[in-house]
């Protein structure tokens, strides 16, 4: 059983805290598959889904899936409330912890920011990304799905291509699937990875083939326009002909890859179309699987909220 | 007032001596001196420091009163052992022209506690601009000039200061941060940065930056102070720049010696300092620079803030430590116990030093100079305890840290400031 108030982060994620997060997300997702949205888990919970960053697939995710649990869900994002006042971080969790919140999910665009608000609150924080830190739930269905596929995480060799340097993704998946005993692989231009990434356990390639050669897992990150305007690389054009994934470079991995992305896609600069739409992508189908990871999530905490 | 039988630091040496201080000087360093029915003190088993000289503060007064004033600041520098400290400009409205020097050596006099230099900007508003009225500012009783929280980015203005000021005898006290590197970053650039997904800053904002202002003080023939430096790099730039003859001078702070950017992995904002605390290699090199000399000075760069500019995401907190009131135990604990400097050399850093790079009176315990003193017990233990600072700024990471050296005595031109 889960022992922690709040899921902040995978860097602190046991493998049995993974598989049992996994375990339960599988469970879930069969039953939803049969039909089943009205359960009680979460009867008579709160859940307020607290967003001070635009987000449509994770916050409608973890909407759907705390009203799957039977829970009240609120709200709230930063541009129309109290928060856009100038309400600091601190004082907005202690106003939702005397509301009785029982569980906080949070975006927001500041690393750490949900340590902050887990330390000055009752209430169960879900850290739904922040900044360039962690998105736990977001790797765990990105999990969910390779174990789908392969039976096992142990083993895999995942290689992720993109923007890593401020990727919390690519983070969160680091953490988990080393925890795992899986093979981590990144390419990207130097300007995007991060300092250090090595040292925790990721291989970085000199070239594409070699972070793809042998993959099970190709996972393409979203490249911000931002970053090419602040001098990252010098073009898209420049940075799909050397850095991007289409079918001809995809054959540099194992012949049944998956291939995955966070979302959204950039068609022709992370991926091209023919990749994206390709029978081994995982991309649109991995929306029912993040239901189910969150429902987990927000169960397993639950639990431990009651022990 | 005699001192008696207290191991006194000395400029080269430690022994037991008493010391007889009249009208604020000290008169006489002997054995034995007769008692005259003047107060004693009774230094047995205690250290007698020339009163040590912080050269890096800030005091918030005027304009941000709620982080810290001049009485508070004061009061901190005393219970911290400082009978001098030097106050940056970077106040509202800001240290830029003599009324408000003058208006800071007013509230030193009201408060009449340690002795405070108020620090000019080297440019109008430390907008980096146009320069600040130097030579008024240094009739009123600035002792040096900086734009301390800020580079001059100009590197034109920046040469302009440095000459201008050589011809009033007056010291630039160099911030180096070369912003367009900083890019943003809140945490030193490395695995710490990484692993806490927060944005770094390279050791090449502050690099460049000290490698221009030595630049400049070479081409110039002037004299030159680098402040707080944090990186190896820099201190191998000084190193070489002192060897070739550049009249090149520098300080660190307790928290680059003593600590490694592993503790921001908390989130604890006050953990957030700039520039910001780095990496072994460089903790390795600043301890080194302190050793052979490289490294002139210890400051604190006392930076007290509010709990509000503190309790908020790491991004958004200011950056800064309270660290006044620990200063001398970090350098007896993790410098003189730890064996890397000497006494004579912890005074030296901390008070002889200072006192010779900006021309101050004091910072050698001799006979016919100033009686200022700091009394000190080194075997006694104490536990840094934010909550129980006397300074407003409650901002200090090492809560719980364990520290040898506490002060028992301040004393102020003869006169007792402070006593535990």
């Amino acid at each position: 059983m889960l022992k922690r108030k709040d899921l902040l982060g995978l860097i602190d994620a046991s493998a049995s805290e993974i598989t049992e997060i996994l375990d339960l997300a599988e469970e879930f997702k069969n039953r939803i598959k049969k039909g089943e949205k009205k359960m009680s888990y979460l009867e008579g919970k709160t859940a307020t889904i607290l967003f001070y960053e635009n987000s449509t697939r994770t916050r409608t995710s973890f909407e759907e899936a705390a009203k799957y649990l039977g829970a009240t869900t609120i709200n709230i994002v930063a541009g129309n409330s109290s928060v856009a006042k100038g309400e600091t971080l601190v004082d907005t969790g202690k106003t939702l912890d005397a509301q009785r919140n029982d569980f906080i999910v949070m975006r927001h665009p500041i690393g750490g920011a949900p340590y902050l608000l887990a330390k000055t609150v009752q209430a169960s924080v879900l850290n739904a990304g922040d900044g360039m830190n962690e998105h736990p739930t977001q790797a765990l269905l990105d999990m969910l799905t390779m174990r789908e596929v392969f039976g096992s995480l142990k083993g895999l060799k995942v290689a992720i291509l993109g923007d890593i340097k401020h990727s919390r993704v690519a983070k969160s998946n680091l953490f988990g699937l080393k925890t795992m005993g899986a093979e981590v692989t990144m390419y990207a231009p130097e300007t995007l990875i991060p300092k250090g990434i090595d040292q925790l356990g990721a291989k970085l390639c000199k070239t594409r083939q070699e972070a793809l050669d042998g993959a099970d897992v190709v996972m393409g990150l979203r490249i911000q326009l931002e970053r090419q305007q602040a001098g990252a690389f010098p073009s898209l054009g420049e940075y799909a002909a050397n850095y991007g994934v289409d079918k001809r470079i995809l054959e540099y991995a194992k012949p049944n890859a998956i291939v995955l992305h966070p979302g959204p896609v950039n068609r022709g600069v992370e991926l091209t179309s023919d990749v994206i739409d390709h029978e081994r992508s995982h991309i649109e189908d991995q929306v029912l699987s993040g239901v189910a990871v969150r429902m987990a999530a927000l169960t397993l905490l639950n639990e431990a909220r009651k022990a | 007032m005699i001192i008696r039988n207290g191991n006194v630091v000395l400029k080269n040496s430690v022994e037991k001596k008493d010391i007889l201080i009249e009208n604020g000087k000290i008169v006489k360093i002997s054995d034995n001196i007769p008692a005259n029915g003047d107060k004693e003190i009774d230094a047995a088993g205690k250290h007698v420091f020339p009163g040590l000289i912080d050269m890096h503060v800030h005091l918030r007064e005027p304009g941000f009163e709620k982080k810290e004033d001049i009485e508070s600041g004061a009061k901190a520098a005393v219970k911290g052992g400082f009978t001098q400290v030097c106050c940056m400009p970077n106040t509202n409205p800001v240290v830029d022209n003599k009324v408000v020097v003058t208006y800071i050596k007013a509230r030193e006099k009201e408060v009449n506690l340690c002795k405070i230099h108020p620090i000019g900007a080297i440019t109008k508003g430390l907008k980096g601009e146009e320069m600040a009225g130097i030579a008024s500012m240094k009739k009123a009783g600035a002792v040096a000039i900086s734009d301390d929280g800020v580079t001059v980015k100009n590197a034109r203005l920046m040469r302009l200061a440095m000459e201008y000021a050589k011809g009033f005898d007056i010291k630039c006290l160099c911030h180096c941060e070369d912003k367009d590197l900083v890019d943003g970053g809140v945490v030193h650039e490395g695995l710490s940065a990484t692993i806490a997904g927060l944005k770094g800053i390279p050791r090449a904002a502050e690099d460049v930056i000290i490698a221009r202002e030595i630049s400049l003080a070479e081409t110039l023939d002037a004299e030159v102070h680098i402040c707080h430096v944090s990186t190896y790099s820099g201190v191998r730039m000084i190193r070489d720049a002192k060897r070739a003859g550049v009249k090149v001078t520098a300080e660190t702070c307790p928290h680059y010696y003593t600590f490694t950017d592993e503790i921001i992995r908390t989130y604890d904002t006050n953990t957030k300092v700039n520039p910001p605390i780095r990496e072994e290699i460089d903790k390795q090199a600043i301890l080194e620079g302190l050793k052979d000399g490289t490294l002139d000075c210890i400051v604190t760069d006392h930076a007290p803030h509010h709990a509000d500019d503190k309790n908020v995401e790491y991004n958004y907190a200011a950056f800064g430590i309270s660290g006044i009131e620990t200063s001398f135990g970090f350098a007896i604990t993790n410098l003189y116990k730890a064996g890397v400097l000497s006494l004579p050399e912890i005074a030296d850093k901390m008070s002889y030093n200072p006192a010779k790079i900006l021309g101050l009176d004091g910072g050698e315990i001799k006979e016919g100079g100033v009686a200022d003193i700091t009394i000190a017990d080194l075997d006694e233990k104490w536990t840094i305890e934010p909550e129980k600072f006397v300074s407003k700024g409650k901002n200090n990471p090492f809560k719980g840290y364990e520290l040898f050296g506490a002060v028992k005595y301040t004393i102020v031109d003869g006169e007792i400031k402070y006593q535990a």
